[in-house]
């Protein structure tokens, strides 16, 4: 479980987050959501110590991580898998010595077993063919791919999506929405993404939260999000950008 | 006027917390190289980034500036009919200052800019953040490769530098000045010894971390953008170049003191 109390984190001045309150519970996915700007990957980021706040607190299985010190963070972070938003790959390796090495750099693993993880995780994702690609040589979507294996492949109990389906066509983001609830319900990871996109929010989450000014500003189930009449959420949900438009669109409808 | 010593101050204050930050990087570097497995693989092929792929640049440098030493001072020397004295002053000059001093500018420039833009693209493109995300130290797996590989590669290119300028000098003295070659050698080898190119070689040592060190340092601390990496890296060759220069004079005074020529 992982447990947020009244997080704040300002960048020169500017406040980001202004007090969160959030708590993943084991084995679910949990969405954030919230338009840009508005500290979701800020708020992923401090979930497994890459940040340090400026107040507040960020509980993981019952130990405070935010005073511990890098190397006391070490063996916490391996409990997680991270896809960073543009896939933070290594550019100076293959896409297969990326996806082995969390592996590697556990010390638990021989080189055959390595070999044989990497390259399951590489089919799941599709990118067994790109094995012996540099990140420089995929396009964007096939890097995000590759993050992602490279994430689940120490099969951690957390895994932290930032934005998995943003830049991939409908087909693969789907795939990716997939192979999301499949880590969930076959190897119940407890899953937390920050995403722009709604359909994939609505597919994969157990749990949706709105970050909105800084704060939690609901927490709900898919459905009761959907079905939420806060303007503020409801204009978030349906992507129209004021409430007039929203009215003006209504009306075309009708006609 | 307020402002001006309101800005001077602020100045004076980022800089000395910039070296404070260094210096912590420096510990955390040494703290990591003696607690945590070697990691070889890095290790050696950063040597040999930055060791074998310097060599072309070095050994021209040390050559060229050997070369021009020689003439230069033949010219000179040929007025008062010293002529044979080029020797020692070659082999001494470059042995002492010239070969560690130009090799650390040209090492801070090709290979510091290097390290800087490579190091700094990686923070910016969220690879140092997915590293620690995975409970690998940034410092422990980029950091120390090079700066070990640093302190291995440059006395040896120094050494290099220092053969071929003190061997391109004497051709020039020999074969285009007409200088006697066995007075050149001989005298070479009376007025230089063993504290030369040792005082050379420990230069070179304090040098390989200079750079290292703030190369590492401002990679890691590049800002956002491609501007922030562009300036991490100019920063890294100038400043680096800077302390090199500085750090020569008073290496220098302090060997003067302790292994007079």
């Amino acid at each position: 479980m992982i447990k947020v109390e009244n997080l704040q984190k300002s960048f020169n001045g500017a406040a980001v987050l202004r007090g969160v309150e959030l708590e993943v519970k084991d084995g679910e996915t949990l969405v954030v959501i919230g338009g840009s700007g508005s500290g979701k990957s800020v708020l992923l980021k401090h979930l497994c110590g890459l940040l340090k706040p400026d107040a507040g607190k960020v509980v993981v299985e019952d130990t405070d991580i935010v005073p511990l010190s890098e190397d006391e963070l070490a063996p916490i972070r391996r409990t997680f898998g991270v896809l960073f938003q543009g896939g933070a790959l290594f550019d100076s390796m293959t896409v297969f010595d990326n996806v082995a090495f969390p592996l590697r750099e556990q010390h638990k693993f021989s080189e055959p077993e390595v070999e044989e993880r990497v390259t399951r995780e590489l089919q799941v994702v599709d990118l067994a063919k790109a094995a012996d690609k540099k990140p420089a040589e995929l396009s964007g979507g096939m890097r995000k791919r590759a993050g992602l294996a490279r994430a689940c492949v120490a099969q951690p109990k957390y895994i932290l999506y930032d934005e998995p389906t943003t830049g991939l066509d409908p087909i693969r983001a789907d795939r990716i929405n997939r192979l999301i609830l499949r880590l969930r319900d076959e190897l119940h990871v407890t899953g937390v993404a920050v995403t722009h996109d709604m359909i994939s929010a609505y597919k994969i989450a157990d749990r949706i939260a709105m970050l909105h000014e800084g704060r939690i500003y609901t927490v709900g189930t898919p459905q009761e999000i959907q079905s939420n009449p806060d303007p503020v959420v409801r204009k978030f949900v349906t992507g129209v950008s004021d409430r007039s438009q929203e009215v003006a669109l209504g009306e075309a409808n009708v006609h | 006027m307020t402002d001006a010593v309101s800005q001077f101050g602020a100045f004076v204050l980022e800089q000395v917390g910039q070296l404070g930050r260094m210096l912590m990087l420096f510990g955390e570097i040494l703290r990591t190289t003696f607690t945590r497995r070697p990691r070889w693989a890095e290790t050696i092929e950063q040597t040999y980034q930055i060791g074998w792929k310097s060599q072309l640049v070095v050994l021209v440098t040390g050559a060229f500036i050997g070369m021009v030493f020689s003439a230069e001072t033949g010219v000179q020397f040929h007025k008062v009919k010293m002529d044979t004295a080029v020797g020692p002053v070659v082999s001494i000059a470059m042995l002492r200052e010239l070969a560690p001093m130009l090799t650390a500018l040209m090492v801070a420039g090709r290979v510091g800019a290097s390290i800087a833009a490579e190091l700094g693209t990686m923070k910016v493109t969220e690879q140092l953040d997915a590293m620690r995300s995975m409970g690998t130290s940034p410092v422990n797996f980029l950091a120390v490769p090079r700066f070990v590989a640093m302190l291995v590669a440059l006395p040896l290119l120094t050494a290099e530098s220092m053969f071929f300028g003190i061997f391109s000098g004497y051709m020039v003295a020999v074969h285009m000045l007409g200088i006697d070659r066995a007075y050149f050698l001989e005298n070479m080898v009376q007025f230089t010894n063993a504290k030369d190119v040792i005082v050379g070689l420990i230069k070179s040592v304090f040098f390989a971390v200079f750079i290292a060190l703030v190369s590492c340092y401002k990679g890691f601390n590049a800002s956002e953008g491609a501007e922030g990496v562009g300036r991490a890296t100019t920063e890294a060759v100038v400043v680096s170049s800077l302390t090199v220069l500085v750090a020569n004079f008073f290496i220098a005074v302090l060997f003067n003191a302790v292994l007079p020529p």
